[in-house]
This record gives structure tokens, sequence and C-alpha cells, in this order.
């Protein structure tokens, strides 16, 4: 028995220590504490964000090989913490405005982010699948969390219901591959497979079966079905958390697993993912037109945003992972802006969703509207801002990997994807003013909003540090 | 020299934006806010325009290569720098963009109402992003320009344009991007292949041939669809008439030579093989633009839909030329560009001129204007004659040398090319006469004023140079010579 260090764990302690902490001020203080327990959680992500910053981010395996320490699991847990702090920023108000304010939802976003910070760092089928369960529990709660909306409970009920399925078909897939090489450590996996001669076949169904259950997670066609149901039913800042974080935490767990254990299969997986996006880009693309509901254009923007990441991992490559990391950044960024928009969407008191709500944004609210416009043609990949690079990236990996007619499915999607993201632009300048919105913005918001702008439109400037550490990241993985 | 003058061209109209978005007043001053946004504006493209000049000034013809170059490391993953220069071709093309934009902004002095800060702002980004396409050597670069153009142009014809401009930006918009989505990836193929983005690098390492053709296809969808080429110039037609008249001035003028300087910078010297392969092809096609354009624009009933039209058949000439590889015929080419690009705004101007004072762009509602408006009628007389191609005008020059070119490769092509000169003729000089002669049977048209000192203002400079290039040609093909030698000279290697 190695001995039990536990240091190298140390941000994911603290946070489930204050996460216990806060679970108790909760129930004695009740839900007046709701506001403060928030901000404390922020400060908590961020403190949590130094100590792992703080940390030895060299090659560490601890807890009998359970979970591994490198600089690809700093990296993701870096972005969680980004995008735990940010979403539980945006919620505060919205929590407030829909009367929804209970102590359990800072609680409940802490104990998920502890099991996404897992994730990424699991080295071992079995963590992989307590840390997923810790995260998956805490989120199905989070969908339901309007307890008095039909939609919510119908959003979170779904989510539940498929969510287990995926979970049941990922303990099957896991047992299929312990059964056919006879150990459920990463690295293990790794050497026994590329020690025989080819691959058994028992193992490569346990794969198809693991992978399934993972393409669930980030909601990858055809695993998408709950996304835009779900996003459009739970209250909207469980769709904004939903839509920017647990997606990196599922992608790094999914890069984890492909580039470690199933190294030796990668012909097998690469074949599956190449589908998997290029069905994601297509669906993400074109479900998107039609819809009049903005949560729902958002959850299928997501779905070929996936898609897009898949490209990088298919690509297969050190390159390929470090452009994901990047992309994942620039999709944190450019999610939480348009999120904040979403979240400023109320006329007398009451949330709208209709994207011909924005109708005429730009005359009443001409900086938020720049904003707005700047994340949209940012998500369309519009040079100079971020959003192209994020895919330049993507597709000179594809391209370094011969995936020539993957890069050019992907990019003619992006030109699909246009179509609806300008269609929102177009009714916030073109078309006719109705009534403004209500415009008691909070701070948090109109400050992330600030600086997600001031990213897109920088990030052509000073992009070597994050892309440097990006790279580094992703070697530590091969 | 150590000043980095192409930097600060690319700059300064960015800064100025910022600032011209931070202007503030109190309220109920509007009317000031408008008067010093516009002023900003006028004052920092003039500035740039200046700075135009200085760099032409201090050009130095007799050197084939880039001049003011410079060069600084910029993304370390990708081996993308920051590097600019200037060389016989492109400095021709910096200069119209810096010519046209003041141009352009007093244009819309009197004639845009709403949101002017915005407007101004747009415009200035739009500048500068014209300037960083024609400057920038290293291909990520360009691309960031060439695309970044799009999102300016969108909100231009999307917030100020007529009575159908959501079709028109939209269209505008994805028919560029499809175009240019597939450049990225040939772009990022010859990265790979080649294992740098610098342009210059690029141009003295053409790829294998047999690699060539896909690379090829996909600059050609970019820039075909950016000229525009028959059968993908749909687009210019809507967006040339809902565009607001600055906007089809910046869109006629500068933007359609995106494509045709595209050619000239990366197909011809990186994929000399692929372009003798396709080269019929695109004759062809140019010339069915000529013919097919010309007969088209002979019977539109709105005048901006009608130039359009004539914006197709002369840029059917540029590729004409460029595809000849002959000195002529690219000579030619980029002096049609350049002529083009001057008459082609001059002519969105005029019509500008008549639709601010009677609110309409259908011919037939105009008629024997010349009564009242002599001195416009002058005007629009130079221009329509230099966009026949009358000898003495700039478009003379062009059309002629590009036929000679096209008729040194395939005289079929040239002869059915040259029938477009005379269906030119026909459609300008209808178009003349039914705005200026012929019975004035409205009256609103008989009460229109005559040119303002600001819109004579704008025409006298844009006349002059219609003229002088016609004259003397020389001083600007003198220039660009040793830049398309270096061009004909691969050419004459592979035949």
């Amino acid at each position: 028995m190695d001995d039990l260090n536990l240091m190298p764990i140390l941000p994911e302690l603290f946070l489930i220590a204050i996460g216990m902490a806060f679970l108790m001020i909760g129930v004695f203080k009740g839900n007046s504490s709701t506001n403060t327990l928030c901000w404390a959680s922020c400060i908590g992500f961020v403190i949590a964000a130094v100590l792992l910053m703080k940390s030895d981010w060299s090659v560490t395996y601890i807890l009998s090989d359970m979970l591994v320490i490198d600089s690809f699991a700093g990296i993701m847990k870096l972005l969680i913490l980004l995008g735990l702090t940010v979403s539980l920023a945006l919620s505060v108000q919205y929590l407030h405005q829909e009367r929804i304010a209970r102590f359990e939802y800072p609680v409940l976003v802490i104990f998920a982010g502890v099991g996404m910070m897992f994730m990424v760092s699991s080295n071992n089928m079995l963590s992989l699948y307590m840390a997923l369960e810790l995260q998956s529990l805490s989120l199905y709660v989070l969908a339901a969390f309007h307890r008095n909306s039909l939609r919510s409970g119908e959003a979170a009920a779904k989510y539940f219901i498929l969510g287990a399925l995926s979970s049941g078909m990922l303990l099957f897939g896991i047992s299929l591959i312990y059964g056919f090489v006879g150990s459920v450590d990463f690295n293990t996996i790794r050497e026994t497979l590329s020690s025989l001669d080819s691959i058994p076949p028992g193992f490569t169904v346990g794969m198809v079966f693991v992978l399934a259950a993972l393409a669930f997670k980030i909601s990858a066609v055809p695993f998408h079905m709950w996304t835009p149901d779900v996003y459009q039913g739970a209250p909207t800042c469980v769709t904004a958390f939903f839509a920017i974080v647990p997606k990196v935490a599922a992608l790094g767990l999914l890069m984890r697993l492909l580039f470690v254990p199933f190294e030796a299969a990668t012909d097998q997986w690469m074949q599956i993912l190449y589908f998997i996006s290029i069905g994601s880009l297509v669906i993400g693309a074109f479900a998107a037109i039609s819809q009049d509901n903005i949560k729902r254009i958002f959850a299928y923007s997501s779905i070929g945003n996936i898609g897009y990441a898949l490209i990088g991992i298919v690509a297969g490559t050190a390159a390929g992972v470090g452009s994901v990391i990047v992309f994942l950044l620039i999709y944190i960024a450019m999610t939480a802006g348009a999120f904040v928009i979403i979240l400023s969407m109320r006329r007398n008191g009451l949330a709208v969703e209709n994207v011909t709500d924005l109708a005429g944004f730009s005359k009443n609210n001409p900086v938020m509207a720049y904003a707005m416009a700047a994340i949209l043609f940012s998500l369309s990949g519009i040079p100079p801002l971020a959003g192209f690079f994020g895919k330049l990236f993507i597709f000179e990996a594809a391209i370094e990997s011969e995936l020539y007619l993957l890069a050019t499915l992907g990019i003619l999607a992006s030109v699909v994807s246009a179509y609806y993201y300008l269609r929102i632009i177009k009714i916030m300048f073109f078309d006719e003013a109705v009534d403004a919105f209500d415009n008691d913005i909070a701070l948090a918001k109109r400050a992330v909003l600030l600086i997600v702008t001031l990213f897109l439109v920088v990030f052509i400037f000073v992009p070597n540090f994050l892309l440097d550490s990006a790279m580094l990241a992703a070697t530590s993985l091969f | 020299m150590n000043i980095p003058l192409l930097s600060i061209m690319i700059f300064l109209p960015l800064i100025c934006a910022v600032m011209i978005a931070l202007v503030r007043g109190e309220k109920g001053d509007e009317a000031v806010i408008e008067k010093n946004v516009k002023n900003l504006a006028l004052f920092c493209s003039l500035f740039v325009f200046a700075f135009g000049v200085f760099l032409y000034q201090n050009f130095d013809p007799s050197i084939s290569g880039f001049q003011f170059v410079e060069k600084y490391q910029w993304f370390g993953v990708l081996p993308i720098s920051y590097h600019l220069g200037v060389d016989g071709i492109s400095i021709f093309f910096v200069l119209l963009s810096v010519f046209l934009t003041p141009i352009c902004i007093l244009a819309s002095w009197n004639s845009i109402k709403t949101r002017i800060k915005e407007y101004m702002i747009m415009f200035l980004v739009l500048e500068s992003f014209m300037i960083g396409t024609f400057v920038a050597l290293d291909s990520i670069m360009f691309y960031v320009f060439f695309e970044g153009v799009l999102i300016p142009m969108f909100l231009i014809i999307g917030i100020w344009g007529g009575s159908r401009r959501v079709y028109a930006s939209y269209k505008f918009f994805l028919y560029t991007l499809t175009g240019s989505v597939l450049m990225l990836l040939a772009l990022l193929f010859l990265y790979v292949e080649v294992g740098t983005t610098d342009i210059t690098v690029l141009m003295a390492n053409p790829i294998a041939a047999d690699m060539q053709k896909w690379v090829w296809l996909a600059f050609f969808a970019s820039f075909a669809i950016k000229m525009p080429m028959w059968p993908v110039h749909t687009w210019l037609r809507t967006a040339h008439v809902e565009a607001p008249t600055a906007g089809s001035v910046i869109l006629a003028g500068v933007l359609l030579k995106m494509g045709g300087y595209g050619f000239l910078r990366f197909s011809l010297p990186m994929l000399p093989d692929a372009s003798m392969y396709f080269a019929p092809l695109v004759m062809w096609l140019s010339v069915g633009a000529i013919i097919y354009a010309s007969l088209i624009a002979l019977v539109q009933e709105d005048m901006k839909k009608l130039i359009a039209y004539s914006s197709v058949a002369h840029m059917g000439f540029v590729t004409l030329g460029i595809f000849s590889f002959t000195t002529q015929g690219i000579e030619g080419a980029i002096f049609q560009m350049l002529s083009h690009g001057i008459i082609s705004a001059a002519m969105f101007l005029c019509v500008g001129v008549v639709y601010d004072r009677l609110h309409t762009r259908e011919i037939s509602r105009y008629g024997g204007i010349v009564r009242n408006m002599p001195i416009f009628a002058t005007m629009f007389m130079i221009f329509m004659l230099g966009s026949v191609g009358l000898p003495g005008t700039s478009g003379f020059v062009g059309e002629f040398l590009t036929l000679l070119g096209a008729f040194q490769v395939n005289t079929v092509i040239a002869a059915l090319a040259t029938t477009g000169v005379i269906l030119g003729a026909a459609y300008m000089l209808v178009l003349y006469r039914r705005i200026f002669f012929g019975p004035s049977d409205n009256k609103d048209a008989a009460e229109m004023r005559d040119l303002n000192m600001l819109e004579k203002g704008l025409f006298i400079p844009l006349a002059f140079l219609v003229i002088y290039l016609g004259i003397f040609p020389n001083v600007v093909m003198d220039t660009f010579s040793p830049a398309v030698a270096e061009i004909t000279s691969i050419y004459e290697g592979i035949k």
C-alpha cells in the first residue's frame, strides 16, 4: 500500500469540505443564506483554482492508481472551475427572480463540480464511474430545481431516465472490458491491449457501450435527443450551467479514456467518433434553423460545437487534443456571454424565451446588443474573433491527420450554423423594435459579458500563453 | 525606413473607431454628437489617405518584391507571423481603399440619418480590414482580414439598406462565407504541405502538381464568389441594390477586387500547374459572364441592378486577362480592376445623387433631367464613357489589354469577349439616354436640383482620375509591371 498522499487532490478536498460546511449552514440558516452561500462558493472555486495552480502538475498516481494528476487533468480542472464560477455568478439574480433561491443550489453545484474534477483525474474505470455518478446525480436534481414548474420536472425526469440508462450501458461496457482484458486500471488495460496481437472482439463491444454512454453525457448525435428538452425545461441558470461545465468534464474524461486505455484500439474508436462527429455537426447545424426558443437554439448550438471538438479528438494527435482544449476555453467564454443575454431576457418581471423577443434589442440596449453580436459572430467562426481561432486549430489538426472529408463537412456545417446565428443578429439589429427588456441587470452579469466580449476581441493579440499551456497539457496524455 | 507605415494604416482606423464609440454628449445634444462623429471619421480617413500617399511616394517601383515589410512572431503553436508588406500590385489596391473611404464617408454625410455613430464605426473597421487584406503576407492573417470584412459589410447592408436588405445581407454573407471557408482549408493544407504560412515562401515553393487541383478549386470557390464570376454572381445583384450608396461604392470599388487580387497572389504563383489546367474553364466562364451579364444589363429597369450587372461583365474581363498568363493580359486585368474601382464607385455615387432626390432607382421614373442637372449630366457622361471603354478613359486601357492578352491564347474566346464591349456600350448609352434625355413626363424629376458643392467635390477627383489614367496609363503600369513579370516568368517556364 502506497502512502496516503492526498496533497495532489487538495483542491477537491477543499471543495468537499466547503460543500459539507455550506450544507450545514444552509440547514440551520435556511434559504435566507442562499445569496451568501452562492458568493462564498464562487470564492471557494477561485481558492480551489489557486490551490490547483500552486500544486505540482507532474504525473502522479495516488490512491492505488485510482486517480492521476498530470497537466492535462490540471488544465481541464481549471477550465471546470472557471465554468463553475461563471455559471454560479450568473445564476444568483435569476434564482431570486424566479423565487427558487434555495440554499441547496450552491451546494449541488459544488458537488457536481467535485464530481467533474474527479472525472478528468480518474485513472480507473471504477473511479470514473463514481465520479461520473456524483456529477450526474447532482445535475438531475439541478434540472428539477424549479420544482413547481411542470417543464422543469419533465426535463429532470427525461434527463434522469436517459442518464440512468446511459449509466447502465457504461457499467455493462466496463464489465465487458474487465472480462476480456482482466483489469479496470487504465494503464494496465493499455499495456495488456498493446501486448495482444489483435483487439478482442468482446473488448470492442464493451468499448462501444462505454463510448455510447459518454456520447450521451456530451450530447453527441445519436444520443442527443434529451438536450433540447432539458435545456428548454430546466431553469435558465441551470441550462447555462449545463451548457458550460459538464461538457468540458465529459470531454476531458473521454479524451483520457481514448488516448490512455483505448490507445491500442485507436483504429476502432476513430471510426465511431468520425460518424458521431459528422452527425453532431449536421444535426447541430440544420436542426437549429427552425427553432424559435432561444434555449433550444443554444442546445443545438452546443451539439454542433461538440461535433467540432470531436473532430479534434478524431485527429488523434497531441495537436488535436491541444486544439480541443483551446476550443473548450473559447466555448466556455462564448456560451457564458450568450447566456448573460438569455438570462436578461425578462419583461415585466417574467422571463421570455422566444428569439423574436430580441427584436430591436440593438435600439433598446446597444452595448449589450453589440456584445451579443460579437459572441454570435464568434460562434459562427468569423475572424478576427476568438471563435475563429478555436476552429482554426481544430481544422489544422484535422488536415494534418489527413481527415479531408471530415474537415470539409465540418467547415460547411459552420456555414449552415452561421445562418441561425445570423438570424439572431438580424432580429436584434434589423427588425422593428418591440418593448425593451427589464433593465435591472445584475452587476455580475454585466461584468461577465464585458470580460467575455473583451476576451473574444482581444484573443487575436495575445494568444500565445493560452496556446502554449494547452499544447503542454495535451502532450501529457501521450 | 523604420516607421511601421502599414501597421499605422491598419490600426489608425480601428483606434478612431474606438474613439468614435466613446464620443458622448449631454442628452439632447444629438446633433452635436453626430457632427463630432462625422468629423472624426472624416479626419481619420483623410489621415489614412495621407499615409497612403506617403506610402506611394516612398515606394520604389524599380525593385520587384515586397517593400515596407514588417514581420513579428505572432502565434507560437502554428507558425503564423504578423507579416506585412506591399509590392507593385497590392499598393494600388491599398491606395484604392484609402481613396474611396473618405469619399464614402462624405457621400453618407447627409444621406444617412439613423445610427450615424455605428455607421462611421463600421466604415472605419471596414477600411482597416480592407487595407489588411491587401498588405498581409501571411496566409492566415490574410484570411482573417479577408473574412473579417464580412462583419461590417453584413451590418451595413442589413441596418442601413433598402427594403429587401435582410435577404441581401444574408445572401452576401452566406455566399462569401461558403467560398472562404473552403479557402481556409486550402490554406491549412498548404501550411501542412510546405510547413509555413508565409506567402512569400509559399509563392516560391509550389506544391506537387497532382495535389494542386483540389487546392486550386478551393481557392477558386472563394475568389470566384468574391469577384463574382458567373454563375455565383447572384449575391452581387441583391447586395448592390439593397446596400446604402456608400456600401455599394465600397463593395464594387474594393471588395470585388479582393477576388482578383487573390487570384494574382495565391492561385497563379502558388499553383501554376493547376492554373494552367483550369485556365480554359475560367476563360470560358469569363466570356459567359461578359456576354450573359451584358445582355441582362440591357433589360434592367433598376439603375443599381444595371450597374451591378455591368460589374459582373467588367470582372469577366479581369479573369479573362489574368488567366491568359500573358504580360498584357495580367497588366490589363490589374488596370481594369483599378479603373473599375474608380468608375463603378462613381457610378454608384451618381445613382446615390438621384436617389437622394427622388427616392427611386427605377430608370423610367427619370427622363430629360439634362435640362435641370447639366453638371451632373457631364459628370455622369465621363463615368459612363469610362465604363463603356472609350479611348482616352481608364476603362479603355484595361479592356484593350485584357483582350490583347486573350487573343494571344485563344482567338475564339477573345472574339466573343469583344462583343461584350459593344454590348457594354449599348446598355450604358441606353441608360444615359433614358435618364438624361427624352421627354420628362415626371414633374419631380424635372425639379431636381443640380449637384451641390459636396457632390461636386466628390465627383471631380474621380472624374480626373478616370481621364488621367486613360491618358497616362504608364503612371501606374510601370509600378506593377515588375511584379507582373515575376508571375509571367513562372508560366513561360511551363509553356
